[in-house]
């Protein structure tokens, strides 16, 4: 296990830095200038602009630049804006509520998605069945813009319920967010619960379980549903970064100063260090969710074994 | 006048099968599943019984019913789509059908108990076979984790698992077949049961490992008394630990006869098929026996005799009138035990 841990961890470091080289170039790639940028309408002095470029590296071949740029990293340096901010701070300020938001999101879409597939297979066919069928066809259907705009107005306008925008001092107007930003996922699980376990029930071993005389209970949770998570903790793993990245729509909506706005932001006034950094610290979040469900396979099924 | 009617309604106190009641009988079972092509009549109207420390064998193909009726009496049968519109499963005189749910629970597993065919996906891959034979105790005996363990080793140890208490935390998978089929019937007679249901304990099996496995359960039967139900196709296994056995076809029992009878001779020309079938050395070089045809579809079963499609005795009567289990006997009428045969020449197939 220890060295399998290790054999991991030193493969996500070409993952990381082709990841890293990729969206470098790409977002070299983008067309515009970022000095012209800091104008704004104006023409930029030339003067001035010659600096800047120089003490950005502009002027360097990009392969340099990028060595330069993971030079820092390494450091735990991720450079600062070309307003001259610190990426390192805006990230500690954009990660935490995006952290929140995001766990919030996975907790409903795990906890939720789960009960409602397995009580949708235990019932297969009847009227519950039913009703999650096609709940879920609609949440992943309805796009999240328009799923989060009913959501504010009805929860959170007309039944007041639960704010509708986001408030730094009130941990509960994250719920309303984490509810939308988690429907679409929360609907596969759902799915993804009820084929799983309409299978694992229909196994042997459940029969077994049945013919030794367990109650309904201990059949269903120890015997049918740890098998039957395999597949569900794959796909929770590898949404787990989707969330912290992937937010831009429900951030707007709720007014969040989160990752996903900061991405979008930077990506359009061309803040080429902050991009990469927080695509960086994304990478790194989807290699440690990987692992992370890597390692609970061995834990859910104990014929996966690493050596 | 009043005072012995009193007294006779007062049941003696019984104890298991010493008041001639068998162990388990089954009477008049029907099953059926109802699906979208139709009614499968998988059992219709099967008789039998079981006494403690007897070994009934029930014999039959696939889809003869004989799983479906082992199922019944676990009452472990998917309901629905399967049904029980008639019939009794009567354990020490009760009847299981009529019995709640959690009756029903309480018995499975500690009073009758089941082994299935492949151990490899009869056991729950994910844990620990300690874990698996300990659930016995904790839920039907409520010990601690820790008993439980201990009372796993003891039964590993019990089924000759070498290294019981080394391998307790180890995995299906990490057992061989035989082994695993071991840990099954450990499973089983965890709790002592008056009867176990074995279907087709051996079948997954290669034939050395298959003799052992048998000795194994037949030794453990004499131990603790049971009764056995061993449903089994293969006609080698049954001679040696049955001693009766009803052979099943499309969801009746067509001949029952006590284990070497059977053998010497068949009162039913399905059973001579089976036992023609079988493949001898004093025979090499010559084409083995196969009974033509394939077994009814059980949504629509032939009128009359099940079997007559593929018959070679098979007359007008066969075509049109459901034989009766008839009672067989020798040529001058004296009387068999226990032989009966489902078939309107009986008479033919043991005489003639």
């Amino acid at each position: 296990m220890g060295r399998y841990l290790i054999r991991r961890l030193v493969q996500a470091i070409p993952v990381l830095l082709g990841a890293t080289f990729l969206i470098f170039c790409l977002v070299f790639a983008l067309p515009g200038d970022p000095i012209q940028m800091l104008a704004g309408e104006k023409r930029a002095d030339p003067n001035i602009a010659a600096i800047l470029r120089e003490q950005y590296h502009l002027n360097d071949p990009l392969y340099q630049q990028y060595l330069h740029y993971m030079g820092g990293v390494l450091t735990g340096d991720f450079g600062e804006t070309y307003t001259g901010r610190a990426v390192a701070d805006i990230m500690s300020e954009r990660f935490p509520v995006t952290v929140q938001l995001a766990l919030i999101a996975f907790a409903v879409e795990a906890v939720i998605g789960v009960a409602a597939g397995v009580s949708a297979a235990l019932g297969r066919g009847k009227f519950l069945d039913n009703i999650v069928l096609i709940s879920t066809l609609l949440l992943v259907s309805v796009p999240v813009f328009v799923l989060g705009s009913i959501a504010q107005l009805t929860l959170g306008v007309q039944w007041d319920l639960l704010p509708i925008s986001y408030d730094e001092n009130d941990p509960m107007s994250l719920l309303l967010p984490g509810i939308v930003l988690a429907a679409a996922s929360m609907a596969y699980i759902t799915r993804l619960t009820r084929t799983s376990m309409m299978e694992t029930l229909r196994a042997d071993y459940v029969r077994t379980a049945i013919a030794k005389g367990l109650s309904r209970r201990r059949v269903i949770v120890r015997h049918a549903l740890r098998n039957a998570l395999i597949p569900i903790v794959t796909f929770l793993g590898a949404d787990l970064g989707a969330l912290m990245g992937g937010a831009i729509i429900t951030e707007r909506l709720f007014n969040i100063p989160g990752v996903g706005g900061q991405l979008a932001q930077s990506v359009y006034l061309r803040e080429q260090p902050v991009v990469i950094g927080i695509v960086t610290c994304l990478i790194l979040i989807y290699i440690a969710a990987n692992l992370i469900v890597d390692l609970l396979y061995a834990v859910l099924d104990p014929r996966i074994r690493y050596a | 006048m009043t005072i012995i009617d009193k007294t006779a309604d007062v049941p003696a106190p019984r104890e298991a099968g010493s008041d001639g009641v068998p162990l388990l009988e089954v009477r008049d079972l029907h099953v059926e599943f109802h699906t979208r092509e139709g009614t499968a009549r998988a059992v219709n109207g099967v008789n039998y019984s079981v006494s403690a420390g007897e070994t009934l064998a029930v014999l039959g193909e696939s889809g003869s019913g004989k799983s479906v009726t082992a199922q019944a009496i676990m009452g472990i049968l998917d309901m629905p789509p399967a049904t029980i519109p008639r019939g009794e499963i009567l354990f020490h005189g009760e009847d299981m059908l009529k019995m709640s749910g959690e009756e029903r629970r309480k018995i499975r597993g500690s009073r009758i108990a089941m082994i299935f065919q492949d151990a490899l996906s009869s056991l729950n891959p994910v844990l620990s076979v300690g874990y698996q034979l300990g659930e016995m105790f904790r839920v039907h005996r409520a010990l601690s984790r820790k008993e439980a363990k201990a009372k796993a080793i003891e039964l590993m140890d019990r089924v000759k698992i070498p290294a019981a208490a080394a391998r307790v935390g180890d995995y299906p998978h990490q057992f061989s077949g035989g082994m695993r089929q071991r840990i099954m019937i450990a499973m089983a007679l965890a709790l002592e049961p008056d009867l176990i249901i074995a279907d087709e304990p051996t079948t997954a099996l290669d034939v050395t490992v298959q003799a052992q496995v048998m000795e194994l359960l037949a030794d453990l039967q004499r131990e603790f008394n049971m009764g056995l139900i061993l449903i089994t196709h293969d006609l080698g296994v049954v001679a040696d630990v049955a001693d009766k056995i009803a052979v099943m076809y499309a969801g009746r029992i067509v001949e029952t006869a006590p284990v070497h009878e059977l053998y010497k001779r068949p009162a039913h020309p399905y059973t001579r098929g089976l036992l023609d079938s079988i493949p001898r050395l004093d025979q090499k070089g010559q084409e083995l026996y196969a009974i033509k045809g394939l077994p009814p579809n059980l949504t629509s079963t032939p009128p009359g005799c099940a079997f007559n499609p593929r018959c070679p005795k098979a007359q007008d009567i066969c075509r049109t009138d459901i034989p009766q289990l008839f009672p067989v006997t020798e040529r001058d009428g004296g009387e068999l035990a226990g032989r009966g045969s489902a078939c309107h020449f009986w008479k033919e197939t043991i005489h003639g």
